[in-house]
């Protein structure tokens, strides 16, 4: 299992968090427990099976929506 | 092409208020209907494109979101001709969008000065032994690293050479600099002033203090009480609802115009971002002044604080025993007090590092036959003189004689609460100390505030002695005083007190009172950013400053009605914007969306004004 931080820009509408968490819940391989959007840190917080999935396909997800990406971190648990 | 949209959404709203400002002079200036209708039908389509999108893409993952709330009027004022209404609400839509990103970023600026104090490079010694620059994050335990005058330190580490001053204020929020060389221990996110150190990295990334500091708080800002979990779960269906409603009005009256008016007004916008507003403000200002708070759970629960239990020891005093009084019997003070401080400098007893501080610089005689009496002294021989230094059970054993005065001077000396240290020379009593742990400058103040914010009782516990206790509760005005207590008391007596329906918060040093501090409404630990501090409990003062406690207090109290405030005033512009739909003439969608977007935006300024609160 991987645990991702990523970074997005400033997120201002509160339903866009759900967006997002809806998003990222629907890929296959992501840890639904885990997923966890920050809205004041503009932030999602997600582990995810790094043998189903990876970093880009969620953060392909997530830009999609329209949520510019800054920066990810993955580190292994 | 959805993302170029997106991202000129900026671009978009600016031409749209071109676009609609053109189509007003048209109409009012030149009464020419074609270009007014031209100006209005290009604005709408044009500024609806973004909203459009992020309605599809929310629908795509099945959220009703407000976009596609105000798409769905947007389209139906364009079937039913009404330009003017279309242009207006997308331009207000998306405007407001535009304020409400730069009004949040500030109320998040607080909090994000304090992420971004986080170091980001590092001088990494190769093995060849020339440095090298690294990204923070690639640093492991054991690395040396170099750190240059101006740089930021990058870990917490061992200072291997070097020398230099290290303004530590990430850290303990005070920015005075402190000095650090070989084996200082140096923190990540402090900056050195001047010098150059090699340090040696022995906790990095998350695990350094200051990446817990960060972590804690940026947890803290999104953490949600149980009444924005309700809010969350109550907005997840208001939507949804909404455009029933419409749909039913519509279905029921076949009135577009109400129908779309009604979608335009329901969108949730100042409810739900009214509170998270209030909550990164409060916990920012909190971050800023040293204070750091775990969250909106943890600001609710301390504003309702009435009971305040301290521990004493290091709390409400230093935790550093002083000199406090003093009686001397001799004619040769000066020789006396030589003798006593050669003494005293072979012991490390903490009675004797206060008297050593007392007596200052001396030149120190050479001590023989120095003879420990366990639980009351020592016995020397100092220039040939037989020195005891000790407690009265020593003074009694060396046989002695005390004078009337010096009995007197004792009982008042142990009235006021002082540990005793008696030194005699040839078996006559020449010094009297009375000693004790001095309290904190302006406690009595700060605790005063308190009292002002509505704290009724100051409890203090300690493992003392009740007269010692005492002493301090009557010096400082609190209301109740137990001596000779252990951790697990303290603890047993939160719990009596809650038990009786108190909401009580625990101050202790954050070491051995954890229990305490567990056990609490609300544990706060005087940390100097230590990490059981930051750990166990819910309220961190930062470099033990004990003067923060009001002002936290009152920060927490200010964001809890600033939340208030803003549901408040949410949740009576949709009452009022409802209200008058049904019962007024001159509600439309423009108006409603020009209301709905001000109280979000009047909520976050609201919120915004936390960033500046000060305790008066």
């Amino acid at each position: 299992m991987q645990k991702a931080t990523i970074q997005l820009e400033t997120l201002t509408c509160p339903s866009c968090l759900q967006k997002i968490d809806k998003a990222v819940k629907a890929l296959e391989g992501v840890d639904k427990e885990s997923v966890e959007v920050l809205f004041n840190s503009s932030k999602v917080k997600v582990n995810y099976d790094e043998e189903k999935t990876s970093i880009e396909e969620i953060e392909k997800a997530i830009t999609a929506l329209g949520y510019e990406v800054l920066k990810s971190r993955v580190k292994a648990l | 092409m959805q993302g170029f949209i997106l991202s000129k959404k900026n671009q978009i709203t600016l031409i749209s208020a071109i676009l609609i400002a053109t189509g007003f002079v048209s109409i009012f200036a030149f009464s020419n209907e074609d270009v007014f209708n031209l100006a209005f039908i290009t604005a709408s389509i044009l500024g609806l494109l973004p909203i459009a999108i992020q309605a599809y893409q929310a629908l795509r993952v099945k959220v009703v979101s407000i976009d596609v709330l105000v798409t769905v009027a947007v389209i139906g004022a364009f079937l039913i001709k009404n330009y003017e209404e279309s242009a207006i609400v997308t331009f207000l839509f998306l405007f407001g969008a535009l304020l409400e990103q730069r009004t949040l970023n500030k109320t998040r600026s607080a909090i994000r000065e304090l992420t971004e104090m986080a170091p980001e490079k590092a001088l990494k010694q190769m093995p060849g032994g020339e440095y090298e620059e690294i990204d923070v994050d690639d640093v492991e335990e054991g690395d040396i690293l170099l750190v240059k005058t101006g740089a930021k330190i990058p870990v917490d580490g061992l200072v291997l050479t070097g020398e230099g001053y290290v303004n530590e204020a990430s850290i303990t929020g005070e920015s005075v600099p402190v000095n650090k060389k070989k084996d200082s221990k140096v923190f990540a996110g402090t900056i050195l002033e001047n010098g150059t150190l090699q340090i040696l990295a022995e906790r990095v990334g998350e695990d350094t203090t200051f990446g817990k500091i960060i972590e804690l708080v940026e947890e803290a800002q999104d953490s949600k009480s149980a009444a924005e979990r309700f809010i969350d779960r109550f907005s997840r269906y208001y939507t949804p609802a909404v455009l029933l409603l419409s749909i039913l009005v519509w279905l029921l009256s076949r009135d577009i115009e109400l129908a779309i008016t009604i979608l335009v007004l329901g969108c949730p916008g100042a409810l739900v971002i009214g509170v998270p507003v209030s909550n990164v403000a409060g916990i920012g200002n909190g971050a800023r002044k040293g204070v750091l708070l775990k969250g909106s759970e943890v600001i609710h629960a301390f504003s309702k604080v009435d009971t305040m239990v301290f521990d004493k020891t290091g709390t409400l005093t230093i935790g550093n025993p002083e000199v406090a009084e003093i009686e001397v019997y001799a004619d040769n003070a000066g020789e006396v007090f030589a003798y006593l401080a050669s003494i005293e400098n072979e012991s490390d007893h903490p009675l004797a590092r206060a008297v050593l501080e007392y007596i200052g610089d001396v030149d120190f005689y050479t001590v023989e036959n120095t003879h420990v009496v366990k639980g009351s002294g020592i016995v020397a021989y100092v220039k040939g003189h037989r020195v005891a230094v000790g407690n009265l059970a020593l003074m009694e054993r060396e046989k002695v004689h005390l004078s009337e005065k010096a009995r007197s001077d004792i009982l008042r000396f142990e009235e006021k609460g002082n540990s005793l240290v008696l030194t005699a020379v040839d078996g006559e009593l020449k010094i009297l100390m009375g000693i004790r742990d001095r309290i904190r400058p302006g406690v009595k103040k700060d605790l005063q505030r308190l009292k002002k914010l509505g704290v009724k009782n100051l409890v203090v516990l300690s493992g003392d002695n009740q007269g010692t206790v005492d002493t301090v509760a009557s010096e400082l005005g609190l209301t109740e005083a137990h001596g000779n207590m252990l951790p697990e008391g303290k603890a047993a007596y939160i719990k009596e007190l809650q038990s009786r329906g108190r909401v009580v918060a625990f101050v202790g040093d954050g070491v051995n009172d954890s229990p305490s501090i567990a056990l609490a409404d609300i544990g706060i630990a005087m940390g100097g950013g230590t990490d059981v501090a930051i750990e166990t409990s819910d309220l961190v003062l930062m470099n033990s400053d004990f003067s923060r406690l009001p002002h936290a207090l009152g920060l927490a109290k200010a964001t809890v009605k600033n939340m208030r405030q803003n549901i408040f005033i949410a949740v009576g512009v949709v009452l009022f914007l409802m209200v008058s739909v049904f019962f007024s003439e001159w509600m439309n969608m423009s108006i409603g969306m020009l209301v709905h977007e001000a109280s979000i935006l009047v909520v976050i300024l609201n919120g915004m004004r936390l960033l500046s609160y000060r305790l008066r």
